[in-house]
């Protein structure tokens, strides 16, 4: 162990760690969010009549593709709160 | 018996669109038929044709019956995401109702096609589409639906009020400068679409259910 940090200080600070890494999963949900919103933005462009249909499949496309975004926020809240690698020590 | 504060808003929730519906009912009882009805009715007719529009292009038709639980889901849901607003936790940001509800939403989607498929055997094939070796991965996917689902709901309202709770912490007596316009995205705008989702997905998972 580095010395002066003891084991329990050492778990959380890389729990921390773990979990804003665990966030990036959110960076790329939301890449994929715009581009679905940008595709959107064409379609209504190009048929105004179909804007109801299109924000449907938009906002349900949106929603699955924000899964992944969410499964990594959920482990980040496990991290930061639930601490099961201390526990493990 | 320790029922958490989330359950017991939950429960809430639920006593509080109980007497709703009694009221609504005692209402369009009242109602009559040959003058207009008053601005209250107008906007429960209003909310009721949302749900039925929405079942039609959904499932079609056929689908009808499954209107009742669509708007009993919705207003739950609805209720439930923006409660955060009247200062208590919010139902949905506990995991344990949120997986009751998407549990319930699967075992109905496996009832419906149970019945579609007419028994065991044609249930059991239903899982060997296109060809058998994609069993496994069918029943990984019909699994993965609830918790999707479940930590979808979850992971959203959570969120929001774990912001909230954070923003409070940091900034102290001046917080509601900020979290005041922040409660309207993240409460109304993120549970009315969040309801909205769910109850999307649970049309479209009956409706892929049938046959």
């Amino acid at each position: 162990m580095l010395q002066g940090i003891s084991s329990e200080a050492f778990v959380l600070g890389m729990s921390a760690i773990a979990a804003s890494i665990c966030m990036l999963a959110g960076s790329f949900g939301a890449l994929g969010q715009g581009m679905a919103a940008a595709k959107a933005c064409e379609a209504v462009g190009r048929q105004p009549e179909a804007s109801a249909e299109i924000t449907r499949t938009m906002v349900l496309g949106q929603a699955i593709t924000e899964t992944n975004a969410i499964y990594g926020l959920v482990i980040a809240i496990i991290l930061l709160f639930v601490q099961p690698l201390l526990a493990a020590l | 018996m320790g029922l958490s504060e989330t359950v017991m808003n939950g429960i809430l929730v639920v006593l509080a669109l109980s007497i709703f519906a009694i009221v609504v009912n005692i209402k369009v009882k009242k109602a009559k038929v040959d003058k207009a009805p008053s601005n209250f009715l107008n906007i429960i007719e209003m909310f009721v044709e949302f749900i039925n529009d929405m079942v039609k292009s959904n499932m079609g038709e056929k689908g009808m019956k499954f209107a009742p639980l669509m708007i009993t889901l919705m207003s739950y849901l609805a209720v439930a995401n923006i409660f955060g607003l009247i200062g208590l936790a919010s139902p949905t940001s506990d995991y344990s109702i949120t997986l009751t509800l998407a549990l319930f939403v699967f075992a109905l989607v496996q009832v419906v096609k149970f019945r579609s498929y007419g028994g065991l055997v044609g249930y059991g094939k239903s899982f060997t589409e296109p060809v058998p070796l994609l069993t496994p991965i069918n029943i990984i996917s019909e699994i993965a639906n609830p918790i999707s689902m479940s930590f979808r709901l979850f992971g959203n309202i959570m969120s929001g009020s774990l912001i909230m709770a954070l923003l409070h912490g940091a900034l102290g007596y001046f917080s509601p400068l900020v979290t005041a316009p922040l409660r309207l995205y993240f409460d109304i705008f993120t549970g009315l679409l969040q309801a909205y989702i769910f109850v999307m997905l649970t049309m479209i998972f009956i409706d892929g259910a049938v046959k």
